[in-house]
């Protein structure tokens, strides 16, 4: 009986150590979303072996490429207490103007690439100014560029695309270099790659500390420095950019249709809170935000894998997503070793602020 | 703590709420708002007796999804596609498919020339396209005198705006003559009724109205030959035995039903197997996922499809997984025909007629003039197949790629500019 004992303690231990390192690897964010990651995998493979193959696999990601981009991009302006509703509509103005720009024609592929990537920096300045600036709530921010894009570009069109998109437009989206075992390595997952590293090494940096620290106690981060407008501005920058990327890929992969990029923002809030990012801002992690967006990419897989009725989908979409974030939330809420402590309150130190005294 | 939870778990909630409603939202993909929801319900006793089907028939019918399945609508829909329409065969928005001509020398006039017109919206390709033609057909008349003004209001696929639209025509009592395109047949009834009521004209297209109080009902055949043109060509061009997926806009639409609901009879009588149906918001992305998925499994033959919209996108995802390409249901939408004609498939353009947002004009101009109109105008509904696909992307060469074939709109005056520089 007491021989149990010290194996109990051992195996508490290497759990410990396990989570400890889980926790490291994935920055310390919720690892539920990692868990029901790999249950809906799990479940797809034994429905369907041949999804396993790589060549499957390959289909998977180039998919659902453009919802983790839409993802990454959602996540810093979260992270930094905000939300960011016009990147659906932003996603389908870019295609749209790239087919009416482009028309067809090859030559004009990179120039109409750098007015799209000008328009998207434009779209965020304008968001995160008005925000930041102005004080207005950027829920009303950015629902009204949703609106304006929308209307806008129904005015300019008149209700449909038109124009054509380029062969060489298309290949990011569609194309990919052909390999012996995954039959295609598709350029989309080339560049998720990179922006995959690129946001990582961004939040490790002092610009993710900052951005954290913003979304988590504003005056805080305020009195310790940052600059706390223009920290979300730039969040609000990436944010469109990320969805003019998206828009390259998506534009890429299906071509135009006049129903492009329609509700997607609500698709990629859910995959970051999903993913555990706590909206107001301050926690979660952007592996985390990404893992939220390949999931509910793998939950549309099994659904159809599971052959069931479309018009139950949302339904059991819902019921996963809540019990999702709820089991999260109660993790985090209860007291534990792993348990993250809020970050100091303002009103520890005030006397040390210069402004105050 | 406790407060960051629940303002998570009311974030969450809200957010979920809102994507659901989005992924939901029925009008705005649709796309095309087409049909001729109620067109059989004034012949029903007529075509009772065509009820004593075979037996084999009726079975099949069983097997269908029956709350959408009307049989004698759906024979006289398959029967009409036979009739040689009455009128000009070079301007098909004139012909009628057994009209039954009414009188209208009541409503002759000239005072009031004063054409108002209640749209549903301009919310997809076809209706866009379909509503420059009509301003085009418009203008033809009011260079000409017959029209001396055309009032439109939008309702954006909102039936209370359309109600207060149509109301707002009736009260001011400048209409000559009101055009309807109803957003729904049941809400929109009393709103008709009511502007006949008034004493002006009515003229109601595309999808109808639980009423027979207009002066004419226009649209083309309907949803069921619509269905049945694309399932007949899979039936006689795939071997027996083959796999046929059927990839549809989204459930519970009238217009949308009928089209599958008619395949689906055709389908039962055939040794196709239906691999599954699956509903895609006429989005391109989900619809190439959906296929690439339906091949990663095992192999796909035919494609059914209920509206055009991102077909191309279909038949993409046959080429980029490298496999033959299907024998191919699409539409007679341009991105569709010209990516048929590059590729050499196997394929069939069933045709929602475009061109009937002209005749609703000249229905008005007929009416005022005094000159008989049919009481439901039928509008010829035939299919583009191999063999006029050339002339057809001939003769819209220099138009967009969400353009409609049989638009009709080739001998206005605004053409083509109209129609290109939307």
């Amino acid at each position: 009986m007491t021989l149990t004992k010290p194996g109990q303690a051992a195996g508490a231990s290497v759990r410990t150590r396990l989570a400890d390192v889980a926790g490291r690897l994935f920055g310390g964010g919720s690892p539920t979303v990692f868990a029901l990651l790999v249950v809906v995998f799990v479940v797809i493979f034994v429905m369907n072996p041949s999804f396993a193959e790589p060549p499957s696999m390959m289909a998977f990601l180039k998919k659902a490429a453009p919802l983790v981009i839409l993802a990454v991009g959602q996540y810093f302006v979260i992270v930094c207490g905000e939300l960011d509703l016009s990147v659906g509509s932003l996603v389908g103005a870019q295609v749209v103007i790239a087919a009416a720009l482009i028309d067809g024609e090859e030559s004009r592929t990179v120039p109409v690439l750098f007015v799209m990537l000008a328009f998207g920096i434009l779209v965020g300045l304008v968001n995160g100014l008005i925000t930041t600036l102005l004080k207005v709530h950027s829920l009303i921010t950015t629902l009204g560029m949703m609106l304006v894009l929308y209307g806008a570009i129904r005015l300019w069109t008149g209700g449909a695309p038109t124009g054509a998109l380029s062969e060489a437009f298309r290949q990011p989206g569609r194309g990919g270099i052909d390999m012996p075992v995954v039959r295609q390595l598709p350029w989309s997952l080339v560049i998720l790659f990179a922006v995959v590293v690129a946001a990582v090494v961004l939040m490790r940096g002092s610009y993710g500390r900052t951005l954290i620290a913003t979304g988590d106690n504003e005056k805080t981060a305020m009195f310790s420095g940052a600059r706390v407008w223009q920290v979300r501005t730039s969040a609000f920058v990436l944010s469109s950019v990320m969805a003019s990327l998206a828009g390259v890929l998506i534009g890429g992969f299906a071509g135009v249709t006049a129903q492009v990029g329609q509700g997607l923002e609500f698709t990629a809030i859910t995959a970051v809170v999903l993913g555990g990012v706590v909206l107001g801002g301050g926690r979660g992690t952007v592996v985390a935000a990404m893992a939220g967006a390949l999931t509910i990419e793998a939950l549309f897989t099994l659904f159809n894998q599971m052959a069931l009725p479309s018009t139950i989908r949302p339904a059991v979409q819902g019921v996963i997503i809540i019990a999702a974030v709820a089991y999260a939330a109660r993790e985090r809420a209860r007291p534990g070793p792993h348990t993250q402590t809020p970050p100091a309150p303002p009103e520890q130190n005030p006397d040390r602020d210069p402004a105050v005294t | 703590m406790r407060k960051t939870r629940v303002l998570l778990a009311a974030a969450a909630t809200a957010a979920l709420t809102l994507a659901a409603c989005t992924t939901d939202e029925p009008t705005e993909t649709a796309p095309e708002d087409d049909a001729p929801a109620e067109e059989g319900q004034e012949e029903e006793p007529e075509d009772s007796d065509d009820g004593d089907d075979p037996a084999d028939d009726g079975e099949s019918a069983d097997e269908g999804d029956g709350e959408w399945f009307v049989r004698a609508d759906y024979e006289r829909q398959l029967e009409q596609r036979d009739i040689e329409p009455e009128g000009p065969a070079d301007q098909p928005w004139l012909q009628a498919i057994d009209p039954e001509w009414v009188d209208t020398a009541e409503h002759a006039q000239d005072e009031n020339r004063t054409l108002c017109f209640s749209n549903a919206s301009v919310s997809n390709p076809w209706r866009v396209t379909g509503w420059i033609t009509m301003q085009q057909q418009v203008d033809v008349y009011t260079d000409s005198g017959e029209i001396d003004d055309f009032r439109v209001s939008d309702a954006a696929d909102d039936d209370n705006q359309q109600i207060s639209d149509i109301q707002a025509f009736i009260d001011s009592g400048d209409c000559g003559a009101l055009i309807v395109s109803p957003s729904t047949t049941a809400t929109l009834t009393p709103a008709v009724e009511a502007a006949c009521d008034s004493g002006i004209p009515v003229i109601v297209f595309d999808r109808g109205v639980n009423t027979d109080c207009m002066v004419t009902f226009i649209h083309p055949i309907g949803g069921y030959a619509y269905g049945a043109d694309g399932a007949e060509f899979l039936a006689e061009n795939l071997e027996p035995g083959s796999s046929v997926l059927a990839l549809r806009i989204l459930p519970g639409v009238d217009v949308l039903e009928h089209r599958w609901a008619a395949a689906q009879q055709i389908f039962a009588d055939s040794d196709l197997e239906i691999l599954g149906n699956e509903f895609t918001d006429g989005d391109g992305a989900q619809i190439k996922d959906i296929v690439t998925q339906y091949l990663q499994r095992g192999d796909v033959d035919g494609i059914w499809m209920d509206a055009g919209d991102g077909a191309v996108a279909a038949v993409e995802a046959f080429e980029d997984t490298g496999n033959d390409y299907p024998v191919m249901m699409g539409e007679d939408e341009l991105s569709f025909m010209r990516k048929w004609e590059e590729t050499g498939m196997t394929a069939i353009a069933p045709v929602y007629s475009n061109f009937q947002w002209r005749t609703p004009i000249e229905a008005a101009v007929n009416i005022w003039n005094g000159e008989e109109v049919p009481a439901e105008w039928v509008l010829p509904q035939e299919p583009i197949t191999d063999a006029d696909r050339g002339d057809f992307l001939e003769r819209n060469d220099e138009m967009p790629s969400l353009h409609y074939a049989k638009f009709g709109g080739e001998d206005l005056p605004g053409y083509p500019e109209a129609w290109q520089d939307r």
